[in-house]
């Protein structure tokens, strides 16, 4: 096998170097009761090139050559071709985590440059490492304000993407953390401020808020930290559309900031793997799930960079540690921070208000649900969600997300994005597809 | 090294009682064991430890940590918390140079003088220590 | 007059990008907008408009090559040499992975892209949920966790929903004390109390010590197999008769999974269920540390509490099923962490059946022929057969004065990553040695070399070792002053002078 470097002479000089003459006896210790009898039920080991095909088949069976209208937390933009450049480097794609400071610099120094870019654009003081991704940060950020300020409970936005709010709800179910939903306006797509205040109680620790929230619309984030902090909670913001940070006002009125980086040139790759960031308050550090750099010197007096605070981290605090994660998405953080290095202060501007001006275009196409301002997303009313995405898939055009599986009171309307990357082709092609009643709604 | 008027914890604190007030601190063992200290917590459950806070023997009132190590703290005896030594703030590593000194942690007033009794004296608590090894 | 460029690469002196950054210059450019330009105040109102990124770097596109190109010097990495770490399985990481994960098809699929134009993805992960649950001789497998602790989590919760079902989900879990600290902060997390179980004098599970600790309050034993010694747990079925006997289960951390694929299947030997590190034994990238995954496998029992959804077949296409009410909700959005899946499955199908037994093979063998060649020279504290990692401990060289921790310093300026340090806690001065089937002979040998080597440094010139390493560009660093006094982002200097050497 073309990943094992042994010749047979030297496997047999190494098993008489252990007193054995097959490679199976240093297995004679194990238990009859345990072993595997017969060989693996796995077909027989393939070339490259077979490899290559199969999964070539695979992504053929899959959406190729389409134009797509989805966002809803995973989005569409250009990844500089500079990103992979620098992450197909051996000396980053197979390191190991920086533990060994001397010998990890590269690694380390990078890491330090995305925490302090990260915290440059959310307006915090810190932030971490990376997290898992997007819907996992909600959580761990729900724990961190409990434990900060000694409640048990959170309250969390219905405009929170639904799936990062069933996360929460898996992890708080076991933590004795109860989670409260307040909902949104009808008419602009904000937050409900009034049920809001509803549902804070002096068990809570944090209100959760999204902006843009699922919906796309840009919330009201001071006049919910004004409330949360009015009851002794703390504000947690969410966002899930990195690119909007280069234009919006950063939530500087949050204590917790989690997020999704997977815009900042992450493939949407089904899925995942993405990042998620944590950013907050200087006074909330030591509370801060997830892996740390921090800058130090060497014995030479040299800048170094180390992995810092570990304390809080599982493998020294066990079952008190702040988290039980043991990664960062290091490699994935290095595509965010090549991204944001590639287009840099005045290109994350600039690629933010071409994603404004697109969406706006769109909104002229089909018509927005939610008064409120919106980013590069909006819910548009559509009488016949189900039957536009059919007529938009004959040519060859993904339409947005049918809200009705996640909000039935939404069920005549889609939630649909543009991007850089979207062409106004496509977006005429939209309004054409439209049958003429919806057309005259839309106007 | 370990003071005679002191008296000492197994989980390495001491405590130097004057009239009814107690001065807590851990000890030069536990310094070494930890390494450089880099952070002193003070908490009561999961609150921040205030004065006036009432505490029984046994119960921990936070922890101290190190680069690559956090260990938590216990109070040798009961009463109220009168000080906090708030020096170590900013200056962790004294734990480090004066542990048995300058470095304490909490001064409390005494509930029960009697419960000092029952802690070890200097020549026990290095027979403890020595015997750990 | 202050020289700036001092240093030849690659030991070249490399500012931060925020200190190379000038206003107005830049690495990208955007095509014309094809739309009309929008005013973003007019529209979001002039409040939800930011001023601009403070401090955020301004670099050409050659300059941000340059950058990465020199800090990638600074790192080791498997493409250089072995990394003997102890439980972290850093075998070779396949190229042809990286190549197929990003075909388009698979890179650019939308989680919400319709059922029928994703087939090829959900093909990739039922195929994989197949193979891994015949490699685990378990009865179904998920994909969602985004990584091994993230899966340990997982499992504790599928054992929390099932005895929740049979009306008592039970107070503790109980842990070796060899386990590897993920272990018990999972178990908290999931809101569980934490039971320490020592280990036998062998470092193994202790029967009798099992038998006394599982009672009517112990959901599970969360156990590693083999352990962290590297050793397999001779009474691991007789430790899963005595916690099914008082209805609890057991739960395999599947971290060292490389000494068992093709040999043992932990559905075989009582395992109730377990989660896998796509990261080790199925070499996907660690990339600096992460992103990996963390499939958790599972015997029947436990299959209606899967995240959801879970792919059903629909005819001759696959579809997911959201409708399974007992199902303990999602651990993260979406499927999981699909790109690492496709590299996992390619690994597997480069290796097949015969491969990857062959794999373990070569992995338990590097292992011995390691422990053969030093035992002479390093205590070896446990004399029970390993499997594919050895422990040794510093016992012999502490007598010097020279620590676990400084013998893998002076690894480093023989040009190898360090083993794992001080784990696992039971034995004093731990060196954990894994490296994998990946590595043949020479390498082994120049390892072994090295070791040896510094065994004698310890004896001649201890100083030399406890001062490693001295070949590197960075020296030990002051970790600290780094703790004491986080500085954990960069801020613009009032003078630069030692900082950018």
């Amino acid at each position: 096998m073309r990943y094992l470097p042994k010749s047979q002479s030297e496997r047999h000089e190494m098993l008489a170097a252990c007193g054995v003459q097959n490679p199976e006896d240093l297995f004679s210790h194990l238990p009859e009761s345990a072993r595997l009898k017969r060989p693996l039920d796995v077909p027989p080991g393939i070339s490259e090139y077979e490899i290559v095909d199969y999964f070539h088949s695979r992504a053929a069976e899959c959406a190729n050559g389409y134009a797509s209208f989805l966002g809803a937390g995973v989005y569409r933009h250009y990844r500089p071709v500079l990103v992979d450049t620098v992450v197909s480097r051996g000396e980053f794609l197979t390191a190991y985590t920086p533990y060994q400071a001397e010998i990890s610099q590269g690694t380390l120094t990078h890491i330090f440059e995305f925490q302090t870019m990260i915290a440059q654009l959310t307006g915090m003081d810190v932030a971490n490492a990376s997290m898992y991704d997007g819907s996992t940060a909600v959580p761990e950020a729900a724990m961190m304000a409990s434990r900060v300020v000694g409640r048990p409970g959170v309250a969390v936005a219905k405009s929170l993407h639904p799936e990062y709010r069933e996360v929460l709800r898996t992890f708080a179910r076991h933590q004795g953390m109860p989670v409260a939903e307040f909902g949104y306006d009808q008419a602009t797509g904000q937050v409900d401020l009034e049920d809001l205040e509803r549902n804070l109680n002096d068990q809570t620790a944090a209100v959760i808020v999204q902006s843009p929230n699922f919906f796309g619309v840009v919330d009201q984030v001071k006049a919910a930290a004004d409330i949360a902090h009015r009851r002794g909670a703390l504000l947690v913001v969410v966002f899930t559309e990195a690119v909007s940070l280069g234009l919006l006002a950063p939530p500087v009125d949050a204590d917790i900031v989690a997020g999704e980086l997977q815009s900042f040139a992450i493939a949407p790759s089904y899925g995942g793997p993405y990042a998620g960031v944590i950013a907050t308050k200087e006074r909330f550090i030591r509370q801060m799930p997830g892996r740390l750099v921090g800058e130090t010197i060497d014995s030479r007096g040299n800048r170094a960079f180390c992995l810092t605070l570990s304390t809080r981290e599982q493998h020294i605090r066990r079952e008190k540690a702040t988290s039980n994660i043991c990664t960062n998405q290091a490699l994935i953080a290095l595509m965010a921070t090549v991204f944001m290095t590639v287009y840099g202060k005045q290109g994350l501007r600039e690629l933010a208000e071409q994603n404004l001006a697109k969406a706006h275009y769109l909104s002229s196409k089909l018509k927005p649900r939610f008064s409120g301002p919106f980013f590069n997303e909006f819910v548009a009313t559509v009488a016949d969600p189900e039957a536009l995405n059919k007529a938009l898939l004959k040519k060859k055009i993904i339409g947005g997300l049918t809200l009705g599986r996640f909000y039935p009171e939404l069920k005549d309307a889609m939630l649909v994005c543009a991007t850089e990357m979207t062409k106004r082709e496509e977006m005429d092609l939209v309004g054409q597809a439209l049958s003429p009643t919806q057309k005259a709604e839309a106007l | 090294m370990y003071p005679e008027k002191f008296r000492y914890t197994k989980e390495h604190e001491w405590v130097s009682v004057v009239g009814d007030i107690g001065t807590v601190g851990i000890t030069d063992h536990a310094q070494a064991e930890l390494g450089d200290i880099v952070y002193v917590d003070y908490k009561l459950g999961r609150d921040a430890l205030k004065l006036g806070d009432k505490i029984k023997q046994g119960d921990s009132f936070g922890s101290v940590e190190s680069v690559k190590a956090v260990s938590d703290i216990y109070s040798p005896v009961s009463g109220e918390i009168t000080e906090i030594n708030t020096e170590l703030a900013d200056s962790p590593e004294k734990l480090n140079a004066d542990p048995h000194s300058s470095a304490w942690l909490v001064k409390i007033k005494l509930s029960d003088p009697g419960e000092v009794s029952n802690l070890l004296s200097a020549s026990d608590y290095q027979t403890y220590i020595g015997a750990e090894k | 007059m202050s020289i700036r460029k001092v240093r030849q690469h690659p030991t070249q002196n490399e500012a931060l990008l925020f200190e190379r950054s000038s206003p107005g210059k830049r690495g990208y450019q955007l095509p014309s907008l094809d739309v009309p330009p929008v005013d973003a105040a007019a529209v979001l109102g002039a409040d939800n408009v930011r001023p601009e990124i403070a401090g955020f770097p301004e670099v050409s596109e050659v300059e941000a090559i340059r950058h990465f190109t020199r800090l990638s010097t600074w790192n080791y990495a498997i493409d250089h040499g072995m990394y003997p770490l102890g439980s972290c399985t850093m075998k070779y990481n396949p190229r042809i992975n990286e190549l197929v994960a990003r075909i388009d098809g698979l890179a650019w699929a939308h989680p919400y892209q319709p059922e029928a134009l994703s087939q090829g993805c959900m093909e990739v992960m039922a195929r994989l949920e197949s193979i891994l649950a015949e490699i685990t001789g378990m009865d179904a497998v998920t994909l969602q966790p985004a990584a091994g602790a993230h899966g340990e989590l997982t499992g504790i919760l599928l054992i929390r929903a099932a005895l929740e079902q049979k009306g008592n989900p039970r107070k503790k879990v109980l842990i070796p004390d060899s386990a590897h600290g993920t272990n018990p902060a999972t178990a908290a997390i999931a809101g569980y109390a934490v039971e320490n179980i020592r280990s036998s004098p062998r470092g193994t599970i202790d029967l009798a010590e099992l038998e006394r600790a599982v009672t009517e309050d112990v959901a599970a034993l969360m156990v590693t197999n083999p352990n962290t010694l590297g050793v397999f747990e001779e009474n691991i079925v007789e430790a899963s008769e005595i916690l099914h006997r008082k209805g609890a289960l057991m739960y395999m951390d599947g971290a060292n999974m490389n000494a068992l694929v093709g040999i043992a299947r932990p559905g075989d030997f009582g395992v109730d269920v377990m989660h896998l590190n796509l990261h080790k034994t199925f070499s996907t990238p660690h990339g600096g540390g992460g992103p990996g995954g963390g499939p958790v496998a599972v015997k029947k029992l436990l299959e209606p509490f899967l995240p959801t959804p879970r792919l059903k077949r629909s005819g001759k296409k696959w579809a997911y099923d959201y409708k399974r009410p007992k199902s303990i909700g999602k651990v993260k959005a979406f499927y999981g962490n699909f790109g690492v899946l496709v590299r996992a499955l390619a690994y597997i199908l480069a290796h097949g059946g015969e491969g990857l037994r062959n794999a373990t093979l070569d992995a338990v063998l590097n292992a011995n022929y390691i422990r053969k060649s030093l035992e002479a020279h390093y205590d070896l504290p446990y004399q029970a057969p390993n499997m594919h990692e050895v422990v040794f401990s510093d016992e012999r060289q502490a007598r010097r004065g020279v620590r676990t921790g400084d013998i893998a310093k002076r690894l480093i300026d023989y040009g190898f990553h360090p083993y794992t340090v001080s784990f696992p806690l039971i034995v004093h001065g731990a060196l954990m040695i894994e490296p994998t089937e990946t590595e043949g002979k020479l390498e082994l040998d120049q390892f072994i070399e090295a070791m040896v080597s510094i065994a004698k440094e310890v004896e001649t010139d201890p100083e030399l070792v406890l001062k490693a390493p001295h070949t590197t560009r960075t020296s030990r660093v002051d970790e600290v002053t780094a703790a004491r006094r986080p500085v954990l982002r960069w801020k613009p200097a009032k003078s630069d002078s030692k900082a950018a050497d």
